[in-house]
């Protein structure tokens, strides 16, 4: 049998053995959990969840994607909250939304059950998109260039406020956008 | 083998041949190495004491010049200078070997202290408040990112001058298979090289772009590229701590790891599958398809994972089985109980081995999967997870083997060592409660990097206060409470090295507590020392550590198990 060592001494001669049955039922149980993760992650959540990370992105120049929110706000205004526009889509339609330092522009307004096409982008730095749903939080990394283009269907009326929870510069904790889902 | 005059000397406690050259260079990499923990400690402690939202302590713009500095210190530069001391102690003293180039060393020191101190000092200054991150487009001082490059080039030539002792020791013949240690830390070496390699590629064009000769640096590309530094450098503290849990194991127990061939796969698998899941910070990027957060996040991801659940497994075995040939032997937990609790390097080695275990590896792995990081990315479990990895497990562990390289290395008696034996606790309960009150925090969606989440000064029809919901200021006044223990434990730490530096007793012989000092030696002291065989009456050899490690194993399905139940609780269709 071969002897064992030290760790931090220079192990001699033959130190392989084969596994005691401690170690193999260990690992045996580590390789059925680290399977079942896998399989959660890759099968079962995508059959049964209703919240699934399947990002689509696109390129853009933030000055397109500007003309397009600035097409969208023209199109659908229905009012003003702080200065920022509020809009209302079609249900079932498209929502740009813009993040730019330190703001989220516009404020959206929906309809509960109704599933919207979330197109997001950035003018300037990188954002990120965190809606808030006590105790929760929705969250998507937002770069100038990228749209992340996200489906969403609010099951839930009230008012979800978007923060930026990626550091955007001295006025990061200032920059807050909202979502009003309506019945 | 030749003793060179002056130029090695023989430890008279363990028997090693040290060089000299190497000692200096080793002492000058952890005195640098303490001095920025310390800075980072003061930043620490402002911040925490900033993110209390009662306190509330900075205003806006000191808080993120300090947190951007905070984690470059302390990330980086404190972790990364006690890294390399290790290497050099791995690659020459520990083998018995010479160093091959010791003016190799001296540059790469000298590379990493310029560069570090002027990104360090741009930071401070308000001129690179771009975090940790410095994702472009969001613009930095040029002397940042050059302070950070050169920085770099040191590290990585320090790496390779590693390679070069190691490769050099093995053709004079003086070493063949490799202690467990520095195996260890070759993985770490060759993960720091490539993490190293990736930073560099990201930061040249962001350096070009900040004075102008690149017109634009892709947002997408550069967290790509500088994941794999930013996580890349954690793996090699992971690797760095994992070599520091056998040595500990084996320096205050006399453990020898139960199969060294499992233990050594398990650092393999570092090597080969850790990086991937550095891409776990791209989960909810644009610009990925599913199938490859899939393949590298869960898939290869696990393949690591298990490298960690092995270490997990055999390590309190190594432990168990040492104590248990000692004559502790009885029932399951009797060898628990007669652990050498009060020897700081065996304290270090619990608080870090537990902390990273149950907070930090399982926090990981569950932010890790691509659906339940809707829920994480960027809240405060993210600072929640890494805090409990780097800081209460890799901190703690290099914390805990100090206690031994110091006095050994600067030839004195380290001072205050009943301090000692209390500081991984005091340390290590600090930031329990600290990452608790954290990851709490983070789960109920407070942002991370934010200065004021009241947002008092947003106006009102906009306004979200998150401090409504009282709990979150509960798990923030225990995020700041924690800090503030932990603190005391830093601080007593600084004290005692660098009280045992300057003040310590000159001696050859160090006296190092319950040290065992048959570690160093591949030998059995005790004639006879062969393999008894050993098993109880089922026929497990560490019965113990098997009921730990499924007791643990447990909790870990149950932390899993609730995420997904908090996700599947999300009012929000998405898709």
């Amino acid at each position: 049998m071969a002897t064992r060592f030290s760790s931090l001494a220079k192990p001699q001669g033959v130190w392989w053995r084969a596994l005691g049955r401690d170690e193999r039922l260990w690992v045996g149980i580590a390789v059925i959990w680290g399977l079942a993760m896998f399989v959660m992650i890759t099968a079962i959540w995508p059959l049964i969840g209703e919240q699934q990370n399947w990002i689509r992105s696109y390129r853009i120049t933030p000055a397109e994607f500007r003309a397009r929110v600035d097409a969208f706000i023209a199109a659908y205004q229905v009012g003003e909250r702080a200065g920022v526009p509020v809009v209302a889509p079609p249900p079932g339609g498209d929502v740009y939304l813009e993040a730019l330092s330190f703001a989220w522009r516009p404020v959206i307004q929906l309809r509960r059950g109704e599933t919207y096409r979330f197109l997001i982008s950035s003018r300037d730095v990188q954002h990120g998109f965190s809606l808030v749903m006590a105790p929760h939080s929705i969250n998507y990394q937002i770069l100038p260039g990228y749209v992340t283009e996200v489906l969403l269907t609010p099951e839930q009326a009230g008012e979800y406020p978007i923060m930026c929870n990626e550091f955007c510069g001295l006025g990061h904790h200032l920059m807050l956008g909202r979502i009003i889902v309506t019945d | 083998m030749q003793a060179s005059g002056t130029l090695q000397r023989r430890c008279a406690v363990t028997g090693l041949w040290v060089d000299r050259a190497a000692e200096r260079q080793i002492m000058a990499h952890a005195v640098t190495a303490v001095v920025y923990l310390a800075i980072g400690g003061v930043l620490a402690l402002l911040i925490a004491l900033t993110r209390w939202q009662v306190v509330h302590l900075l205003p806006a713009q000191t808080f993120y010049e300090f947190v951007s500095a905070h984690g470059m210190v302390m990330l980086i530069f404190w972790i990364l200078f006690f890294e390399l001391a290790g290497l050099i102690f791995g690659s020459t003293v520990l083998l018995s070997a010479r160093m091959v180039l010791p003016a190799l060393g001296w540059l790469a020191y000298g590379l990493m202290l310029g560069g570090s101190v002027v990104a360090t000092v741009m930071m401070l200054s308000g001129q690179a408040t771009v975090m940790f991150t410095s994702y472009p487009p969001l613009r930095a001082t040029p002397w940042y990112y050059a302070g950070v490059l050169v920085f770099a080039v040191g590290a990585i030539l320090g790496v390779v001058h590693f390679f070069l002792n190691v490769v050099a020791a093995r053709w004079r013949g003086e070493v063949g298979s490799l202690p467990l240690f520095t195996f260890a830390l070759m993985a770490a070496a060759i993960l720091a090289l490539w993490c190293l390699l990736s930073g560099a590629a990201a930061l040249l064009p962001t350096f070009l772009w900040s004075v102008g000769l690149v017109s634009s640096v892709d947002p997408g590309i550069y967290r790509l590229l500088y994941w794999g530094l930013g996580h890349g450098a954690q793996q090699v503290n992971l690797a760095a701590m994992v070599a520091t849990w056998y040595g500990l194991a084996s320096l205050t127990t006399g453990a020898k790891p139960l199969n060294e061939g499992l233990s050594r796969i398990a650092i393999v698998l570092y090597i080969l599958f850790i990086q991937m899941a550095a891409m776990h910070h791209l989960l909810t990027d644009p610009g990925l398809g599913v199938w490859v957060r899939n393949v590298n996040l869960s898939y290869f991801m696990y393949a690591a994972v298990m490298g960690s659940l092995i270490h997990a497994f055999s390590i309190p075995g190594a432990v168990e089985r040492a104590l248990r040939e000692r004559g502790y032997g009885a029932g399951l937990f009797t060898w628990l109980r007669r652990a050498p609790w009060g020897e700081p390097g065996f304290g270090a080695l619990v608080v870090s081995l537990l902390l990273f275990g149950v907070l930090g590896g399982i926090s990981g792995v569950i932010m890790g999967g691509p659906q339940l990081n809707l829920i994480s990315h960027n809240t405060l479990l993210v600072p929640a997870h890494f805090h409990m990895t780097v800081v209460a497990g890799t901190t703690t562990a290099f914390m805990g083997l100090s206690y031994y390289l110091v006095p050994l290395l600067f030839q004195r008696e380290l001072v205050l060592r009943r301090w000692a034996t209390w500081q991984p606790y005091v340390f290590g309960l600090g930031m329990l409660l600290f990452g608790l009150g954290m990851g709490l925090a983070g789960h109920w969606g407070v942002p991370r990097r934010h200065w004021d989440i009241t947002f008092a000064s947003v106006p009102a029809a906009l306004r979200v206060n998150l401090l409504d919901r009282p709990e979150i200021g509960v798990f923030l006044a225990l995020l700041g409470i924690g800090a503030l223990i932990a603190v005391v434990g830093g601080v007593l730490y600084v004290l005692i090295i660098v009280g045992t530096i300057v003040l310590g007793r000159r001696t050859a012989t160090p006296t190092l507590g319950a040290l065992v000092p048959e570690a160093f030696s591949a030998v059995p002291a005790v004639a006879g020392g062969a393999e008894p065989a050993r098993a109880d009456a089922h026929g497990f050899e560490v019965p113990g550590t098997l009921v730990l490690s499924l007791g643990f194993l447990v909790l870990f399905v149950l932390l899993y198990g609730i995420s997904w139940y908090e996700l599947s609780r999300v009012p929000w269709q998405i898709r």
